[in-house]
């Protein structure tokens, strides 16, 4: 499964770093990672890829995330890229 | 390879313009469930429908967490009933409102549509056992709707249909006086009924479907008037192509959606239905579309032009994002499940009359409008039969889903809560309409209906 993960919020130390740690724990590999200053708000986006296709390992990696965002004082997202191809992307 | 521009603005789209799904409806044929025996057809019926949608709410919300995207109602659409009673020994369908009630709820859904009887035409025993309990069925079920076709492009309408339906909706109001009527939220009168519309209160599935199918409705409001604010004085060609690529983005997530939802529950694909469909929240509104795009209060002279044009734009912007297009498809303008409506109405900007103007361009028709409770039958059908009229002429669905409040007055406010919303009692025109409806009969078909 091809995953999306966004982060939005101010920037602060630890933020890939704890991102990262949460996604190696889940073992989600890191294709890619973009950051942004967006009218004064960070915004980070990775896209990811994990091997599986279970909707309960997707649910664990974003209670996680949740979780650390709110430590991180930051929202971060998990969401199937599926979502963003088919809106931004014909054929 | 998506950028993060891409990525950003779907979120945007969600989380700031309210961007959702609005409906994954399931239909489900239940003409195999005939039976001769009263009660062993509303067992049938309740079997069949818990055994079908099973996991449709759980697949709906799976969908809704792995994608991101809010699915804000499952629900299940069913063949009309009256098709399937009429062999029974049933001499009220109740039973069956009740069976199909218990089953919604067993599965989780949030409302079940097919409490219906097709009349364009004319009434079976069956339709008129169905029609003569719809009081009755509405008040004392909590998630069953119901509609009736009264008329056609192709059949004419059948005015003495529309008769009775003005006196089983003032029914309705009385028994559910205590809840300000909100049976008569449960119930819809249309001409030109479609078979795929997966929305409430008019949903069923109708008798050319298969077994069942997947069908899903999307919405974004929100998204229409954020993408709108940033071609603030350009020309209408400009707000045409804003409105149809925002709609074709909008679509392609419903598609997904549908796809998935179709896959998963192993269902067959129906079809999208392209419609923006508005809710009470602020930011999520058809009325301030409008207004976005240079009306100073929703009702104004220019209204019915605005609405055509994104009436229009939605479905050409949708219609190559999908694979199958249905349903109603267009805009909606239910006043009480809007905030720009419920305010036009309000200042004094949105009439009844206007309304009916609106209804000539837009997807359905008379929607969610609260009335005087003293409104009498006859008035209420002679509603009915120009909102039909409107509908048999131009080819088109129309619908009325009116409420009489019984105790309340224009200038008091009725709640229905939650995506039901509120909406302040609209005037309606005092003078009777009692001898045109007494007469009864068929409307011919029109001209336009001789088309072979």
């Amino acid at each position: 499964m091809k995953l999306v993960v966004t982060v939005v919020g101010v920037d602060r130390v630890g933020i890939i770093a704890g991102v990262s740690t949460v996604l190696a724990n889940h073992g989600v590999n890191i294709m890619s990672i973009n950051q942004t200053i967006l009218d004064g708000v960070f915004n980070m986006i990775m896209m990811c890829e994990t091997k599986s296709e279970d909707i309960k390992d997707l649910t664990s990696i974003q209670e996680a995330l949740t979780t650390l965002g709110k430590e991180l004082g930051v929202e971060i997202r998990a969401q199937h890229a599926d979502i963003f191809l088919s809106m931004h992307r014909v054929g | 390879m998506l950028s993060i521009d891409n990525i950003l603005e779907t979120n945007q789209m969600i989380h700031d313009n309210k961007l959702d799904v609005r409906t994954i409806t399931m239909g489900i044929s239940l003409l195999e469930c005939a039976s001769s025996s009263g009660k062993e057809l509303c067992d049938r019926i309740y079997d069949r429908i818990t055994k079908e949608a099973e996991h449709l709410v759980s697949t709906g919300e799976d969908i809704e967490r792995e994608f991101g995207i809010p699915i804000i109602n499952k629900r299940i659409s069913v063949t009309p009933i009256s098709l399937v009673a009429g062999g029974s020994d049933l001499t009220s369908y109740v039973p069956i409102a009740e069976a199909m009630d218990r089953a919604a709820k067993t599965v989780g859904v949030n409302f079940i549509g097919g409490y219906s009887a097709l009349v364009t035409k004319g009434a079976t025993r069956a339709d008129r056992i169905l029609i003569d309990s719809i009081p009755e069925a509405l008040a004392i079920t909590d998630i069953v709707c119901s509609s009736v076709g009264v008329g056609s492009t192709k059949t004419g309408i059948n005015m003495d249909a529309v008769r009775d339906m003005g006196i089983i909706v003032k029914k309705t109001a009385e028994l559910t006086k205590d809840n300000d009527a909100l049976g008569c939220a449960k119930l819809v009168i249309f001409c030109n009924p479609v078979e795929d519309n997966p929305f409430m209160a008019g949903a069923f599935f109708g008798v050319t479907e298969g077994d069942s199918a997947i069908s899903v409705g999307v919405s974004g409001p929100g998204v229409v008037k954020h993408a709108l604010e940033s071609v603030r004085g350009q020309s209408f060609d400009v707000v045409a192509e804003t409105i149809k690529r925002t709609a074709f983005k909008i679509t392609r997530v419903g598609q997904l959606v549908a796809q998935e939802a179709s896959r998963r529950l192993g269902k067959p694909f129906g079809i999208i239905d392209l419609s923006l469909a508005p809710t009470p929240a602020v930011g999520d509104s058809v009325a301030h579309v409008l207004e976005e795009m240079g009306l100073s209060s929703c009702g104004c002279h220019g209204t019915t032009a605005a609405l055509a044009l994104l009436n229009d734009a939605v479905k050409k912007g949708g219609l190559m994002a999908s694979s199958h297009v249905g349903g109603l498809s267009g805009a909606f303008i239910p006043v009480s499940e809007d905030a720009g409506m419920i305010d036009a109405v309000s200042c004094g900007s949105l009439s009844l009359d206007k309304l009916e103007a609106m209804t000539c361009v837009c997807s359905v028709g008379l929607d969610m409008i609260a009335i005087p409770g003293d409104t009498t039958a006859d008035t209420i059908s002679a509603i009915i039969a120009d909102e039909s009229a409107i509908g048999m002429i131009n080819n088109k669905t129309t619908a009325v889903r009116v409420i009489p409040v019984p105790g309340k007055t224009v200038g008091e406010v009725v709640e229905f809560g939650g995506l039901l919303g509120y909406a302040p009692i609209i005037e309606v025109s005092p003078y009777s309409a009692a001898e045109f409806i007494a007469r009864g009969g068929r409307i011919p078909a029109p001209i336009r209906s001789l088309t072979n």
